[in-house]
């Protein structure tokens, strides 16, 4: 999903009007959001943290100081480790050590749903959907979070829904 | 909560500077762990620092980390610091890591570290500058400057990494190095070692996958819009408001054109092409055109402007040549000047002289630098071992041989530079010499030579360098070359030759020998505005009053910022030294190379036949004109560029202007009422104008390219948003709207006509004829955005300005240079057939085959070995192969005889 793409995905679940352009940049098409009363700000991360604050929901972004690094963790994350990695291997391991951070947690920073979410969800969307059943079930706290974030109102939208199974098929696997 | 480090990790850094500068190192439980060990449970991959938060909890990102503590401190967060962190993790370290890869674990140095990192510091810089603000997110120093300081401090603490010209960083840095918290960290970190103690950390890490090659790139570094005070808005639009008024009166050209004292004087040269060479495009665009454009655009100041050029006539290759076609070497030097100076009038280089270097004036000037530096004792004299070839019966120039480089390996390394390392070579410490005419071995032979004595003149050079460096707009890779060079010490150069074709030595025991063509090529500059004015002193023992830049590609830069700066400053006389030495990288072309030596690419004179308009070339050449990394042509690039930028941005804008002009108001400039948003426009144009200046004044070509098509970008959006075209059927207000709409637009394209002037000129000149331009502002560029058009001015016809290059136009044109490429071999002759198969070249491969045949005959009656016998065979058959191609004839064809 291109970087645009995704920044009015959130605009919608954010409940912004629509209004922003947004243009890409590089090679790697980095998003570029132009504002009326100021400098552009550039970058993915960058511009969702901006669209957040101006949809007066700073709450996604954390409310104490612990949950707001993590969230900008999972941000970077995000961008650093999921995109640019077309390689199978990597996202193996990203799933991997996903899989293992979820397994206490309902959402990333713990107990509360935030934009690390959101992006992430997004972000993971295109391996997730080619998973084959039995990855799911390797990789089942990824899964129960994937299911749980596209269930959240607003969030999926028109993206494909993945069909998780709740009863076991594999019973060795895990 | 405890922090886990390892030593030598480079996160520490700023993971401590900033617990130092947030007040929490006190709280901190700091624990060393080994650089394999794997703190976070739930990660695959080692990862420190990390730290472990009281509810248990890991921050394994070093700017989490940082921001963690920032946010202790009662710090909120905000757009811009996330867009550095963001920039900082996305862009910065694939780069960094790329750099100190190189330099801690390889242990490579100079160009090799710092272009991975040279995008990414110019971009600090340039943000820096750009909003004049000492820090990154503001006026005080936050979590971004400690972020991206740590980031940076392991390879900037090394000065040959921070260059000068980056003064915005330079100074950024160094006043946040200077800061407690970052100096304790520097400390902890690095240990007095500096950069080396990152070695035990780095190495057990996997290479940076960024290593892998990032390919070439031709696209340029993206800028954001910048904030407008309201005082710059103010200026601005005062500015505008005064219009043709403020411009001066234009200087009538002088003939000849001499420095004024006390006005700016600026001498620019090109790298001398080689005579018997025809230039390709990188040639092209390394020297000549980057030197057009300065110099159009110096002239656009009103600046004192002689650029001059010319052919670079002496030497071997020229005699070979002579020989090869069976004229005199003064032929072949008048027969080729000719087909360089038509190429460059194609190319509408505007050299006010294209001179030569066979002139009198040459002998005249040379001998008498030379004379000075004798009479100054920093001549030596020496027997020198020399390569001779006795099958073709003569001493080899360093040009026609070729062996193993002693330095790097490199197989095909010429005599007197290798291509893959730079360094020059002294012909005899080739290893596997091969006489390249009949790829024989020669043999060494010992012949009396002269010597500049480049060791006794390493203290002036270094004191001018001192004095001329700092603040000077010497490339970094120049400045890189000219260090490298005096950091492996200078040594005594040989410059006499034993040849007939050139300049003769005037010292007894020498009558029979010329100098060397590299000693008297620099001096070529000095004798060509000889030749063009008698007052040449003026311009050449005058470095007070005049600026010296000089045009080349990167090899060029040893001969100009060194050895013809020794010779001068040895000769004691005043000369005016380089001032800015502006080299270039390469142009490769398509996936290969472009070489002269090899004859591999497409050449000056095919350019013309190719029915692609001289601007376009310009246009598309300096647009990916290799400034500060090697870049490529491509076919597909150029239809892309063009189809993009020229046609959908550029001249889709000024068209549009002009033609609402032409159609909605019967060819006059409406009258203009400016609301908020036209301020506003108006600012950023200027803003941008003056983007252009500076990066121009910088001699940064390329970049202001960039400027101009975001100018007519930022015209193509305002006149998208407005619609004129619809407003002009409206109510009043409506139709008075479109028409400041039209004419602001209509000025923003007159202003695109002036700017564009250095890069395309036959384009420039047609929009100014088609806007009517007044005469003075068509020949001079204030920094402010001026109304040039008022309302009432009647505009000329307008139409299109560039065509669409079409998909199987490009292919066809690709196809039709490929045939050289996909066969190219390493004898030059040949190559050169397959790019330009006229009947010298014919005739060259003919005499090649001929050659061939008698290698092969001898080896034949000497009973040698098979092997060696069936290679030269194989070397007769491939040449008799490309004779045919040349020819057009079928395979089987000639005896080695020649036909006409």
């Amino acid at each position: 999903m291109a970087a645009a793409a995704e920044l009015t995905l959130l605009e919608k679940c954010l409940g912004l009007s629509k209004g922003n352009k947004y243009s890409a940049q590089g090679e790697r098409q980095i998003p570029v959001l132009q504002t009326n009363n100021g400098p552009s700000l550039t970058g993915l991360t960058t511009i969702a943290a901006h669209l957040v604050q101006q949809a007066n929901k700073e709450y996604l972004l954390g409310s104490t100081a612990e949950e707001k690094a993590v969230v900008q963790q999972w941000l970077e994350y995000r961008v650093t480790q999921v995109d640019g990695h077309s390689n199978k291997d990597d996202i193996r391991t990203v799933l991997k050590d996903l899989n293992s951070y979820l397994e206490d947690k309902v959402y990333l920073t713990g107990y509360n749903f935030t934009l690390a979410d959101i992006l992430l969800y997004y972000g993971l969307h295109r391996f997730i959907v080619d998973l084959t059943v039995q990855e799911k079930e390797k990789y089942l706290n990824v899964s129960r979070w994937f299911c749980h974030i596209q269930h959240y109102p607003g969030i999926r939208q028109h993206l494909s829904s993945v069909v998780f199974i709740k009863n076991r098929l594999y019973t060795n696997s895990h | 909560m405890r922090l886990f480090v390892s030593e030598g990790a480079p996160g520490s850094l700023p993971v401590l500077a900033a617990a130092g500068r947030a007040q929490c190192r006190a709280e901190l439980l700091i624990s060393t762990v080994g650089p394999e060990e794997c703190v976070v449970p739930f990660l695959t991959r080692p990862k420190v620092p990390v730290l472990q938060l009281d509810s248990g909890n890991y921050l394994f990102s070093t700017s989490a980390i940082c921001r963690y503590f920032f946010l202790l401190s009662g710090w909120e967060q905000d757009d811009l610091t996330n867009q550095w962190l963001e920039w900082e993790a996305t862009e910065l370290q694939p780069a960094l890591s790329a750099a100190l890869y190189y330099l801690v674990v390889q242990g490579k140095k100079g160009e090799d570290v710092f272009s991975p990192v040279r995008r990414a510091l110019t971009h600090i810089d340039h943000s820096l500058s750009r909003r004049s603000c000492p820090f990154l997110a503001g006026e005080t120093e936050s979590l971004a400057d400690i972020v991206l300081w740590g980031a940076l401090y392991p390879l900037l603490q090394d000065p040959a990494y921070l260059p000068e010209e980056l003064g915005a960083l330079h100074s950024w840095f160094q006043t946040l190095s200077s800061q407690e918290p970052c100096q304790r960290a520097a400390e902890t970190v690095l240990k007095q070692q500096g950069v080396l103690a990152l070695r035990p950390y780095l190495q057990k890490q996997p290479q940076p996958s960024s290593l892998e090659g990032r390919a070439v790139s031709n696209e340029p570094e993206e800028e954001e819009l910048a904030t407008l005070s309201e005082e710059e808005i103010a200026m601005a639009v005062a500015a505008w408001e005064k219009g043709l008024e403020s411009l001066p009166p234009v200087q009538p050209q002088q003939n000849p054109v001499l420095p004024v004292a006390g006005e700016r004087n600026v001498l620019i040269t090109s790298a001398l092409p080689y005579v018997n060479n025809v230039p390709h495009l990188g040639n092209i665009i390394g020297c000549v055109l980057s030197a057009d454009v300065f110099a159009r655009y110096s002239r656009l100041r009103q600046w004192n402007t002689l650029y001059l050029c010319g052919t670079d006539e002496y030497g071997t290759a020229t005699e070979t040549k002579a020989m090869e076609e069976g004229l005199t070497p003064q032929e072949i030097c008048d027969k080729y000047h000719v087909i360089h100076a038509d190429i460059y009038r194609w190319f509408n280089i505007s050299f006010d002289i294209f001179g030569r270097t066979t002139t009198p004036q040459q002998t005249k000037i040379t001998q008498d630098i030379f004379q000075r530096l004798v009479a100054r004792g920093f001549v030596l004299q020496d027997t020198v071992e020399q390569l001779r070839c006795e099958h073709c019966a003569r001493f080899l120039a360093d040009r026609f041989v070729e062996g193993v480089c002693p330095f790097c390996g490199y197989e095909e390394a010429r005599g007197d530079q290798c291509d893959k390392c730079g360094k020059l070579i002294n012909a005899i410490e080739l290893k596997k010499p091969q006489c390249k005419v009949c790829r024989s071995c020669p043999v060494v032979k010992s012949s009396q030579h002269l010597f500049l004595d480049l060791p006794k003149l390493g203290k002036p050079l270094e004191e001018w360098l001192e004095k001329t460096l700092p603040g000077s707009d010497w490339t970094p890779n120049a400045r890189f070359i000219i260090r490298s060079w005096i950091r492996d010490g200078l040594k005594p150069r040989c410059i006499t030759r034993d040849l007939k074709w050139g300049t003769p030595v005037p010292l007894v025991g020498f009558e029979d020998k010329v100098f060397y063509v590299w000693f008297d090529a620099t001096i070529g500059y000095l004798s060509i505005t000889a030749n063009y004015t008698d007052q040449w002193e003026k311009w050449w023992k005058n470095p007070e009053q005049v600026s010296l830049y000089q045009f080349m590609a990167k090899d060029n830069v040893p001969f100009h910022g060194l050895v013809f700066p020794c010779s001068a400053l040895g000769a004691e006389d005043n000369y005016t030294l380089v001032s800015h030495l502006i080299a270039t990288e390469y142009l490769n072309y398509e996936d290969g190379k472009f070489s002269k030596s090899r004859g591999v690419g497409v050449f000056g004179d095919m350019a013309q036949d190719t029915g692609i308009p001289a601007d376009i070339w310009r246009f598309y050449l300096l647009y990916i004109r290799p400034e500060g990394q090697d870049s490529a042509f491509s076919w597909t690039d150029m239809l892309l560029k063009n189809n993009s930028e020229l046609l959908n941005n550029l001249g889709n804008f000024i068209n549009r202007a002009g033609m609402f002009v032409s159609k909605f108001f019967g060819g006059f400039v409406p009258e203009m009422v400016l609301t908020s948003d036209d301020r506003r426009l108006l600012a950023h144009v200027t803003l941008e104008l003056q983007h252009y200046h500076q990066l121009l004044e910088k001699v940064r070509i390329r970049d202001a390219l960039r400027s101009i098509l975001t100018i007519s970008r930022h015209g193509n959006q305002y006149i998208q948003v407005n619609e004129p075209w619809k407003r002009i059927k409206g109510s009043e207000a409506d139709r008075q709207r479109a028409g400041t709409v039209t004419g602001l637009a209509v000025n923003i394209a007159a202003l695109l006509s002036i700017m564009l002037q250095p890069y395309m000129p036959t384009v420039s000149a047609t929009i100014q004829a088609q806007l009517q331009l007044p005469p003075p502002a068509c020949s001079i560029l204030l920094t402010n955005f001026l109304c040039t058009l008022p309302a009432g001015h009647q505009i000329g016809t307008v139409s299109p300005l560039f065509q669409k290059l079409e998909n199987d136009q490009i292919e066809s044109l690709r196809q039709r240079f490929s045939g050289g490429q996909a066969k190219a071999s390493p004898k030059p002759a040949a190559v050169e057939t397959m790019t330009t198969a006229g009947p010298q070249q014919i005739q060259v491969l003919m005499d090649e085959v001929t050659k061939q045949g008698n290698i092969v005959r001898e080896l034949k009656a000497q009973k040698a070995d098979k092997n060696q016998v069936a290679a030269e065979v194989a070397k007769l058959l491939d040449l008799k192969k490309q004779l045919a191609l040349a020819e057009g004839k079928p395979l089987e064809t000639p005896k080695g005889k020649k036909k006409k």
